[in-house]
């Protein structure tokens, strides 16, 4: 239990996939703007994550033994499919929220922190179980990113910043503060 | 998708030729599935060809870290941990890949020199593995070495960079205890990092943890002999 | 904001550029990172040593060329419905295959690229190149075009890779250059170091390209009173 306590805690500040991994950048530099997108982009980003985690967790464990050159094909297959289906499970369940998604529920395709979180599950051998806390906890980090930037974004929109330094360069020096910031979670859970 | 080539200002409607006739599905499923097999077919080459030397890399990287630890060795047995004891012969049936290994040294009169254990714990960034030797008759390590790390680059890293910290395993009697840097007074003693308290007992801890868990094992093969 | 999706490539697409423009564009008037800012991921994630960019940029490199020729060679043959499936099945294929070179070849650099490698699938420069160039055109000019953009790429993550290694480490391709005196700075080979590494370099190209435009205002208004007095 206490590993499962430390996988989740160290996906989601620890080792925070957007802030200590460069994972998911582009959602997190494009899609900060609002508090409010960031929300839903966290979590349509996290539900995709955990069916990946099953999705991967079946691959690996009963098909992926025999061909383990066809791993990586095998997992972006998957998770093309998956958000192709969230897609269409959102667009039928809620039009509004996909109306608000739009646009950025195929960018969740070309989000590489979904598939480093299959290629990490992997490596580490995570039974289903862990593999699931991962994603959530991943899920988590990257939402608090999103919405951490967010809030900064919102906040700073009326203030007085030099041309040279506006747009993305910015969203970079603010994330290099955070990431800054997150780098004090490490030894969090340390048993020493 | 449209080039933008509607530039033919005529008064009648564009025909509507310009659209690709409907693709059967067929078509589609036959396309993905000839370039699924090229693929398929390019992927097994690549696969053959690279096994071989991928392989021989990591023999070779866990070969020179057990040589390390077990302050070379004229050669070593390769045991295999099964339901809680240790064996030469890997059972049928089983991936010898998937069981964890112990490696036992011999020296060049061709007595044992002692156990190689890999083993890993969550360390202050992320898990720390290290392989470590061990000889069981005298209970002191023959050496530690850092496989895997991703701690703090200036501070935790010493933990594999820093030469004095992994010498003075050699010769360091289980169980181990941390103390500040230059305290040092008993064998079982372990001189800490400055600045990376979390990181140093992260591998104390590991060594120690491996020791109660295979104790049993090792004690148990090694009477065998 | 669509600045930042794979379909920002499109904006490319190059009708009635010459082939050298379309080897030459991607070096610099259109580096896929640092003007179109695609592929930051791995731009930010690996570019903490020379070495592991070097190995990164022939990696991408490797797989943008190879994925352009493949995919320009059959596309008269793929029907458009499952074009960008098809390309990705492309992609993913030579990933692998450099995967597999990389693991054989240099296993340590490989560790150290850990799951970047694998990502190259998902960089956004790779697969809205096939969308927006190789998809359209011939083998020829969509290798140039590759290997423009790849090169471009590699530029990015160059200067990323010295400024970092240099400033964080001490080192360039491991020789040190400070001497053993010197403590480095090490927060530049850490994550936030590179954010900043990246933003720093943003910053100075679009200081640079005020400076461009300042120098193209202030040599108008000659131009205008001149052709005033003229008139």
């Amino acid at each position: 239990m206490g590993d499962l306590v430390w996988i989740f805690f160290s996906s989601m500040v620890v080792n925070n996939f957007t802030l200590m991994l460069f994972l998911g950048l582009c959602p997190f530099l494009g899609v900060s703007g609002k508090i409010d997108t960031a929300l839903r982009m966290g979590a349509a980003n996290t539900f995709v994550l955990v069916m990946t985690s099953l999705a991967v967790w079946v691959l690996n464990s009963f098909i992926l033994t025999y061909t383990p050159y066809l791993r990586l094909i095998a997992f972006i297959i998957v998770i093309a499919s998956l958000v192709q289906i969230v897609e269409m499970v959102i667009k039928k369940l809620s039009p509004a929220l996909f109306r608000a998604l739009g646009i950025y529920l195929p960018l969740i395709t070309t989000n590489c922190a979904i598939l480093a979180l299959a290629i990490f599950q992997t490596n580490r051998n995570y039974t289903l179980a862990e593999g699931l806390v991962f994603a959530v906890g991943s899920g988590a980090g990257l939402s608090l990113a999103l919405v951490l930037m967010a809030s900064i974004r919102e906040s700073i929109e009326l203030a007085d910043v030099p041309a040279v330094a506006k747009g993305t360069a910015l969203v970079l020096f603010i994330a290099g503060g955070l990431s800054l910031a997150f780098m004090g979670f490490a030894g969090l859970l340390s048993s020493s | 998708m449209n080039d933008g080539d509607a530039t033919r200002v005529t008064a009648e409607v564009p025909a509507p030729a310009q659209e690709p006739a409907e693709v059967s599905a067929s078509r589609l499923l036959a396309t993905l599935g000839l370039g699924g097999a090229v693929a398929g077919v390019l992927l097994v080459i690549a696969f053959g060809v690279t096994l071989p030397k991928i392989e021989a890399n990591r023999a070779h990287a866990r070969h020179l870290a057990v040589q390390e630890v077990l302050k070379a060795p004229e050669r070593y047995d390769t045991l295999y941990l099964v339901n809680g004891a240790l064996t030469k012969k890997v059972p049928d049936g089983t991936d010898p890949k998937k069981l964890e290994q112990v490696y036992l040294g011999y020296g060049a009169n061709g007595r044992p020199v002692g156990f190689a254990v890999v083993a890993a714990e969550p360390g202050f960034q992320d898990t720390i593995r290290l392989i470590f030797g061990y000889d069981l008759k005298t209970k002191q390590l023959l050496g530690m070495k850092v496989l895997e790390s991703k701690e703090t680059p200036g501070l935790g890293d010493k933990i594999e960079k820093d030469p004095a910290f992994v010498a003075q395993f050699a010769g360091a009697e289980a169980p181990l205890v941390g103390v500040k840097k230059g305290k040092r007074a008993k064998p079982t003693e372990v001189d800490m990092i400055t600045g990376a308290t979390i990181s140093s007992r992260t591998v104390i801890r590991t060594i120690n943890n491996a020791l109660v868990r295979l104790g049993p094992a090792l004690d148990a093969y090694q009477a065998e002999k | 904001m669509p600045e930042l999706s794979c379909h920002a490539s499109m904006m490319t697409t190059s009708k009635g550029t010459s082939p050298r423009q379309d080897l030459t564009k991607g070096f610099w008037r259109e580096n896929p990172v640092l003007i179109h800012l695609l592929g930051l991921c791995p731009t930010l994630a690996v570019t903490n040593s020379v070495a592991n960019s070097i190995v990164m940029g022939i990696a991408t490199f490797f797989v943008l060329v190879s994925s352009s020729l493949f995919v320009s060679t059959v596309r008269r043959w793929v029907p458009n419905e499952i074009r960008i499936a098809t390309y990705i099945l492309i992609i993913a294929t030579f990933v692998t295959v450099a995967e597999f070179a990389l693991q054989a070849l240099v296993p340590d650099i490989y560790k150290a690229l850990g799951p970047f490698v694998a990502l190259i699938v998902v960089n956004c420069i790779i697969l809205g190149r096939q969308e927006a160039f190789a998809g359209k055109n011939p083998a020829g000019r969509s290798v140039l075009d590759a290997v423009g953009m790849g090169g471009g790429f590699m530029i990015a993550l160059l200067i990323m890779g010295s400024v970092r290694e240099v400033l964080g480490s001490g080192t360039f391709l491991g020789v040190s250059l400070f001497g053993p005196r010197y403590e480095p700075w090490v927060i530049f080979v850490l994550p936030p170091g590179g954010f900043f590494t990246l933003a720093f370099v943003l910053l100075t190209i679009a200081w640079w390209k005020e400076r461009q435009a300042a120098r193209v205002k202030a040599a108008e208004p000659h131009g205008l009173a001149a052709a005033e007095r003229a008139a």
